[in-house]
């Protein structure tokens, strides 16, 4: 069938500002829509600037903004949007080309927060124990795969770009409600911050982001909890 | 000309390129280039599990687990090496562990582990619980994990710098040209060794589990400056793929005990390989599938089989594969609990690649020579550990253990070597080759790209022939010919995504040449190799790799080396 897309286009070395483009191309509609891009891409115009790899939501490299919410084009099949699909880059980062943004700030939020596993201990000889219940903790958390979506659709992000953002503090969790991390303190100090985790304002819209169904809002509430308490559990 | 001087270079930034940078980096100025973000690395979607005898479960020795490797591998791995990896995997695990990993755990907090395709206890008796994982996202976690071990320890990463070029003078390796994705322009990495770790080539089939960027580059930028390749017939089909997309439903779906059922809902599988059954190594499943399409047992009458989960407990199958759980909603929008999914062979895992010995030295013909300051790992490269089939699980460990091991003779090497000089002018070649593609010719890089990939699924998958064989090479010459003159509408420089695919589809159609002509040339059926003009194994005159060079035309020639035997005398392989 044909299908119809928008696409918003900008190249800062001939544009003075974004224009939408309009392309039709024939699909199945069990494809995805990134089958979409690379169809446009490859047929009618190979300029269209956008970042793709494993092509089934695992690498996190596609994140968009489709028609008006942030997904992931590998993820969102042709069958389960309106025509004509409206695809825009994410908001709130400079736009390299088209739906190419400049994610280096993204991963410097990310770096902030210590995101390794903190040691202090010997490591023994096998594996450190740990048992089912306290692997479940943070087992939401450990399926982050980066993609900015979150971060991206978040006002208080809007509002303040320095605010470390939903996607640094679910990486945060993931190492302190991991029981074999001994850097939780350090950790906790880094999200108390002003622009740290209570800058969230609990909107929900990373929640509905989210590619991998990750749990955000909860999670961020964890993390505020801990940081009430004192301590994680 | 931006150049920048390090001691060591590493290409890839998935498991094995992480893994290397870990280690070598702790002694000398490395820098990691890749194409993609790390954490984009196709290394990201490994699902299963990674191989290891902890015997968390039950018994188990890194013996069987070599015997296993052996026999998956149909007698052509090089045992040696198969040795160094099942006994090295076991501590290589407990170290992804200290790192942080989050492995699942057993009801006493050991690493958990569960059934795979070949991996057996006392050599063959039954299935054996050996491949530790996480959910079904281990690749995910080896490769979040390994990323952040390397934020902690400050390795220095060049994040979307395409790599086009080998450099080398005097005999050595000198270093490697990029492109800088976000400004077109190259530069020159001037270093005294070069690892490459660019992962896999299966885009050049159109059903495949791969990434949109697994298109060879390692193994095609190396084979253009003249060294060989090993074995490039052998390419895994792994037997469930969700139909017609090629998306992977991991074999641990089957380790949980799901069924293969053909259009009578049998279990065929009971007919081909009565011990392990479903748990039979892969060449083995995705041969009995095709057998049931081909004798109309396919559903439908269609060129497909179903994968059944829905007699197992549906919690436990979310719990334990999530993801897959995941896909089949998302692209079939079927509940896998309630509905078996439809799957076929995919194109997953290239067994050949750059020749390397075992501690990941590049080694470039017959006799174990080794070309100065260039190594490779993971999938890439050939050690050989897989053989003419690769075992489940076993990718991750390879590209572990032969990551850590290329990451320390690159280490030991560059402490001692000195800095070759620069090739006079080094991007010569990058810029001429550049300027060819975006010159004005008539070829879509699309068109091409679709045509190569019909024909290798078509001729050159799980069943070849002499015929189908000879037509597909006689094709892709003509498509490299094509693609001599192609056509880019993206005349920009900053992301100029379409220049880099054109590179990649030159490639990927010299691999695809290079994997039909190792093909046609080996007379019997190995493996992953079925030729249906000869379908035994020959032992007589077939029990060697093979070896391939670029000839200045681009098309291939043939050679090739021993294989290495120590413990297991090849058998016939029954299960
Ligand atoms: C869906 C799926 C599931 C799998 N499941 C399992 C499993 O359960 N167990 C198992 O053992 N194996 C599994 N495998 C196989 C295994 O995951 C891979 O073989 C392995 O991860 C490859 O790792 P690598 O480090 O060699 O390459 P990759 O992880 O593919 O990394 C390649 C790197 O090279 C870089 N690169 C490539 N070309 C260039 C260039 N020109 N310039 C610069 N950089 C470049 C890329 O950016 C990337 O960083 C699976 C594979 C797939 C596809
Ligand atoms: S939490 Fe979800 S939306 Fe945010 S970066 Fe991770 S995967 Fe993407
Ligand atoms: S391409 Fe990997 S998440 Fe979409």
């Amino acid at each position: 069938m044909d299908v119809r897309f928008e696409i918003l286009r900008f190249d800062p070395a001939r544009d003075a500002k974004p224009h939408w483009e309009d392309y039709t191309v024939e699909l199945e509609p069990t494809d995805r829509v990134l089958d979409g891009l690379e169809k446009i891409k490859g047929e009618r115009d190979g300029s269209i600037g956008y970042r793709r790899s494993c092509a089934h939501g695992v690498c996190g490299s596609d994140a968009m903004k489709i028609n008006g919410r942030n997904r992931l084009a590998c993820k969102v099949l042709i069958r389960s949007v309106r025509q004509p699909i409206r695809i825009e880059p994410m908001m709130g980062f400079t736009v390299h080309k088209d739906l190419l943004v400049d994610m280096e700030p993204f991963f410097k939020k990310y770096r902030s927060i210590r995101p390794y596993l903190i040691e202090a201990s010997e490591r023994p000889d096998a594996e450190r124990l740990q048992s089912p219940e306290n692997r479940e903790k943070f087992d939401d958390t450990t399926k982050c795969i980066l993609c900015g979506a979150c971060t991206t659709s978040c006002p208080s992000f809007w509002a303040d770009p320095n605010y470390v953002g939903p996607a640094a503090i679910v990486q945060a969790h993931r190492f302190i409600f991991d029981s074999r991390d001994e850097g939780k303190e350090e950790r906790l100090k880094i999200l108390n911050e002003r622009e740290g985790v209570w800058a969230c304002r609990t909107v929900f819209n990373c929640v509905d982001a989210c590619p991998r169904g990750i749990q955000v809002t909860r999670a961020i509430g964890e993390v505020k909890q801990a940081l009430t308490r004192g301590k994680v559990d | 000309m931006a150049v920048h001087q390090f001691d060591g270079v590493i290409v890839g930034a998935g498991g094995a390129g992480l893994m290397a940078a870990l280690q070598a980096s702790k002694g000398a100025k490395i820098a990691v280039v890749s194409k993609l973000y790390p954490t984009r690395s196709h290394t990201g979607t490994a699902q299963g599990g990674i191989g290891a005898a902890l015997g968390n479960l039950e018994k188990d020795s890194w013996e069987w687990h070599m015997f296993d490797t052996v026999k998956g591998s149909d007698y052509l791995a090089d045992q040696d090496a198969v040795e160094l990896m099942c006994r090295e995997a076991v501590e290589t695990v407990y170290e992804l562990e200290h790192m942080g990993l989050p492995f699942s755990r057993t009801p006493e907090g050991k690493i958990a582990q569960r059934p795979f395709g070949g991996h057996t206890r006392e050599f063959g008796k039954g299935p054996v619980r050996r491949a530790c994982y996480a959910a079904d996202r281990t690749g995910h976690m080896i490769l979040q994990t390994l990323y952040q071990q390397c934020i902690k320890q400050g390795v220095t990463f060049f994040d979307e710098f395409h790599v086009v070029d080998l450099l080398i003078s005097e005999g050595r390796t000198a270093g490697v040209v990029a492109v800088e994705l976000a400004t077109g322009e190259l530069h020159t990495f001037h270093a005294k060794g070069v690892m490459f770790a660019t992962g896999g080539s299966g885009r050049m089939f159109k059903i495949t589990s791969n990434a949109l960027t697994l298109t060879g580059d390692g193994m095609g930028i190396l084979y253009r400056r003249g060294i060989p390749l090993q074995d490039m017939e052998f390419f895994q089909f792994h037997p469930t793929g969700i139909y017609k997309m090629g998306i992977l439903i991991t074999e641990a779906a089957r380790g949980e005990g799901g069924i293969l059922r053909n259009k009578a809902g049998e279990r065929f599988m009971e007919r081909y390989t009565p011990t392990l059954k479903d748990l039979a190594p892969r060449d083995m499943v995705s041969r009995a599938i095709h057998q049931e399409v081909l004798e109309g047992r396919g559903i439908d009458g269609k060129d497909f089989v179903h994968l059944d989960l829905t007699h197992l407990d549906a919690d436990a199958i979310h719990k334990k594969l999530p993801d897959i759980t995941d896909f089949v909603e998302t692209y079939l929008g079927i509940d896998p609990t309630k509905q078996p999914i439809p799957v076929q062979p995919t194109a997953h895992y290239a067994m050949g690649g750059i020749p390397t010995d075992a501690s990941a030295r590049v080694v470039v013909d017959d006799k174990k020579t080794v070309m100065p300051g260039l190594y490779a790992a993971g999938e890439c490269a050939c050690v050989s550990v897989h053989g003419a089939n690769r075992l489940g699980t076993n990718s991750l460990v390879d590209i572990i253990v032969f990551g850590r091991r290329g990451g320390k003779s690159l280490l030991e090497d560059v402490k001692r070597d000195p800095l070759p000089p620069l090739p006079a002018d080094p991007e010569k070649q990058a810029r001429e080759r550049i300027a060819r593609l975006m010159a004005e010719g008539g070829q879509r890089v699309s068109d091409i790209r679709t045509e190569m990939q019909a024909r290798m699924t078509e001729k050159a998958s799980v069943f070849r022939i002499a015929e189908g064989l000879t037509d597909v090479i006689g094709r892709l010459k003509q498509l490299r010919k094509r693609a001599e003159s192609v056509r880019l509408t993206d005349r920009g420089k900053a992301y100029n995504a379409e220049l880099m695919e054109a590179m990649e589809l030159e490639y990927l159609l010299e691999l695809a040449e290079a994997t039909a002509a190792a093909a046609l040339a080996r007379q019997e059926s190995r493996g992953a190799h079925y030729r249906e003009d000869f379908p035994k194994r020959d032992d007589a005159n077939w029990l060697k790799h093979s070896l391939v060079w670029r000839q200045p035309d681009g098309s291939p020639r043939l050679g090739t080396k021993p294989v290495t035997i120590t413990r297991f005398e090849p058998k016939e392989r029954k299960y």
